[in-house]
């Protein structure tokens, strides 16, 4: 639904204005500025489909050539990573894998608005907000071996990493019970009056159908919390359809019944994810209350390994959103009129990246499991008793 | 010393600790003016402030959801859930969430929350505040469970709960809420976890119970004492990890056992309870170990005091075992 208008801002005049206007610099601020009607009917793009500006004046600040090929590295290094971790699948070397292709702007312009002090709550698609934050591509794939390696002692199938050294909350395969926990953690925030950061919590557009999705929107209105809800709509759940998922016109309109104010922006555009989500995060971290941001994109492949949409989708829609929206391409075709980045220096670094990835694989197929004795460790801070017992008989029983 | 019941111990205890360790928050339906419900909460929000006491939209999936990111940040939240009634709409968040943090992030993100919450029946609550539901969360792996059953254990377990680092769910038995009445000493002191306590001595039958069964069996026992019968009694304080030890060695002593449980039977705690009696007490036991239980309904409103166990059926258990 990335329709032709850059700037979908429909006036309608009933809701609140944030600010007084401001003079109206570029077709970003004009969104930002509007009523919190038009803003969640509307939807904001900086990044055409062609890899054009919408305005020169929209581009956020600080993308320089530097910035911007920082942003496409980390949305290649997903792409990159998925690729070969999905073929990992197929050839029964993981269990399970669900990518993020189509997605990697909404990933990555979201995590690249967050500052460290600031919390991470994803959902299953946003490993790549953890790895553009530094965590190591060696952690993240030794968690999808589930080896001695990672630091969750192999707990949790694939694709459910978890980094305190990033402040990346570790999820559940439970849809939207982590959305409480973001805005308790800004809540928390906000308590020990440690200002200045904020709590990012993620779901998927079948999760705003959960009762806990509404439960954080309303705790987060109600506390004025420094959190920003952040929804990837990529229009499927598994097979459900959006329009299976709910009536509402938008999925950004649901935050404004619990007064939150709600953005909606073209998630395969970078910059309008980048723009969106630094504007949220900023004003969350002034104290100035929480955000809920619909990013519109398309899962083009399958909802996880296990998975086949051509069974219940019509895969020619799917075709146009990876061949024509595709938000690596509109990034690269940026750069590459910018004259920022060159086909033979984007060659080098997926090879450098493709590399990496592989290395990283190599090093981490290669590592043996976690200890028997995790089992029952982490149940508890110490190992109770009953748990060092039921130990004991498994070792009994393997010693024979 | 002075004399309190267990809503005042409870209410020390928080206050203590909300003094002593400036991390721990209280959240809950109406615990902040009005004190919650039952008046636990009563004043602190005077003492501490709104952000430290906080009333909360009424969602016990939010109170625990929230209280959840709010240990993950490194706060010692003590949510209440106004009945245990009402624990079930998150019933997922404490099951899913809290209770497998620990582990499912390798140790990471510890979660320590202390969930109170008023249990049991026997106040014409009916179907909806009267339940004893410790057994579904004593299966869950994670989760702590402490009853305690009067004014001194109140206020000790829930100090040490609140300063351990692993989820609890702290039952309250609300039946004797007010009625139990003890001298608890004003300042600190803490009961350990995962310790019983042996309420009274005696030789021929163990009389295991908890929390405001704890008062139901002594009935009995009371009983059974004016029949020449003497009984040993344990208040379990934690069910979950519960002081096998103290049982067992017990048992090993009298040769019976008697479990008064006012959940419902089948699945119950004491079934965990006479098995592993059985499993461990074999060779001592001479008798079956009994359970008088609640029944396997839903819990009544009319006929609630036909449903909860009483002294005299707690008299008629034990001398079924001697009878055996």
């Amino acid at each position: 639904m990335e329709r032709e208008p850059t700037v979908r801002g429909k006036a309608s005049g009933k809701g609140q204005a944030h600010a007084a206007a401001p003079e109206l610099r570029s077709a970003a601020a004009d969104y930002l500025a509007g009523d919190d009607e038009a803003k969640a009917r509307g939807l904001l793009q900086i990044l055409r489909p062609d890899g054009t500006l919408v305005d020169e004046a929209s581009l956020p600040d600080g993308v320089d050539r530097t910035e911007a090929l920082r942003l496409y590295r980390g949305m290649l290094t997903i792409r990159i990573m998925d690729e070969r971790l999905l073929a990992l699948q197929r050839q029964g070397r993981i269990g399970f894998y669900g990518e993020a292709r189509g997605q990697e702007a909404a990933v990555v312009g979201s995590s690249a608005a967050t500052l460290p002090d600031d919390w991470i709550v994803p959902a299953l698609r946003e490993a790549g907000v953890g790895i553009f934050r530094g965590m190591p591509l060696r952690q993240y794939i030794a968690q999808i071996f589930g080896n001695a390696n990672d630091p969750s002692r192999g707990r949790q199938m694939p694709c459910h990493p978890c980094d305190r050294e990033r402040n990346y909350v570790v999820m559940s395969s439970c849809v939207s019970s982590q959305l409480p926990h973001a805005v308790g953690i800004a809540m928390a925030m906000k308590i020990a009056g440690d200002t200045g950061r904020c709590a990012v919590g993620y779901m998927g557009d079948g999760g705003t159908s959960e009762p806990d999705f509404h439960v954080a929107l309303n705790f987060a209105g109600v506390y004025r919390s420094p959190v920003v809800l952040f929804c990837q709509n990529n229009q499927w759940a598994i097979s459900t359809p959006g329009s299976s998922q709910t009536a509402a016109e938008t999925i950004a309109l649901k935050g404004i019944g619990y007064g939150v104010e709600s953005l909606r922006c073209d998630g395969n555009d970078i910059f309008a994810v980048l723009a969106a989500t630094r504007y949220a995060c900023a004003k969350a971290r002034r104290g100035d209350g929480p955000t809920f941001i619909e990013a519109l994109t398309y899962r083009v492949s399958a909802h996880s390994s296990s998975d086949d949409p051509s069974r219940y989708r019509d895969e020619s829609v799917t075709k146009t959103w990876r061949e024509e929206r595709d938000p690596l391409t509109r990034l690269r075709t940026f750069l590459a009129a910018r004259g920022w980045l060159t086909a033979a220096e984007d060659a080098a670094l997926a090879d450098m990246i493709e590399r990496e990835v592989r290395e990283a694989i190599a090093a981490e197929e290669s590592a043996g499991p976690p200890a028997l004795a995790t089992l029952v460790e982490d149940v508890f801070e110490t190992v109770p008793r009953h748990l060092g017992e039921q130990m004991e008989e498994l070792r009994g029983h393997q010693a024979g | 010393m002075p004399t309190m019941n267990i809503i005042q111990a409870v209410n020390d205890a928080l206050r203590l600790e909300m003094r002593r360790d400036p991390r721990v928050v209280i959240l809950g339906e109406d615990v902040a003016k009005f004190g919650g419900v039952f008046r636990a909460t009563s004043g602190l929000v005077d003492e501490f402030g709104p952000d430290r006491v906080m009333d909360t939209p009424l969602a016990e999936a939010g109170i625990i959801g929230a209280a959840i990111g709010m240990a993950l940040y490194g706060l010692r939240p003590v949510p209440e859930i106004q009945f245990a009634d009402f624990i079930f709409p998150a019933f997922d968040q404490i099951v899913n969430e809290l209770a497998k943090f620990r582990y499912r992030s390798g140790g990471q993100y510890p979660a320590p929350v202390v969930i109170r919450t008023p249990y049991g029946g026997g106040i014409r609550g009916g179907h909806y505040h009267s339940q004893s539901p410790e057994a579904l969360f004593i299966h869950t792996p994670g989760l702590k469970v402490v009853v305690p059953s009067d004014p001194y254990e109140a206020k000790g377990l829930l100090l040490s709960c609140i300063r351990q680092n692993d989820p609890v769910l702290f039952l309250e038995p609300k039946r004797i809420y007010r009625a139990s009445k003890g001298e608890v000493p004003e300042g600190d002191y803490t009961i350990p976890l995962g310790k019983a306590r042996v309420v009274r001595e005696g030789t021929q039958v163990t009389v295991i119970a908890w929390g405001s069964m704890l008062h139901t069996a002594l009935e009995g026992v009371d009983k059974a004492a004016e029949l020449g019968i003497s009984c040993e009694v344990i208040d379990l304080r934690t069910l979950m990890p519960f002081d096998v030890e103290t049982m067992v060695e017990s048992v090993k002593k009298t040769g019976r056992a008697v479990i008064v449980q006012e959940a419902p039977r089948t699945c119950g705690f004491a079934a965990e309870l006479s098995a592993t009696i059985s499993e461990r007490a074999m060779a001592w036991l001479e008798a079956p170990v009994e359970r008088l239980c609640g029944f396997d309904t839903p819990f009544p409103y009319t006929l609630e005091h036909e449903y909860m166990p009483n002294g005299d059926r707690v008299l008629s258990t034990i001398q079924k075992t001697l009878d055996w």
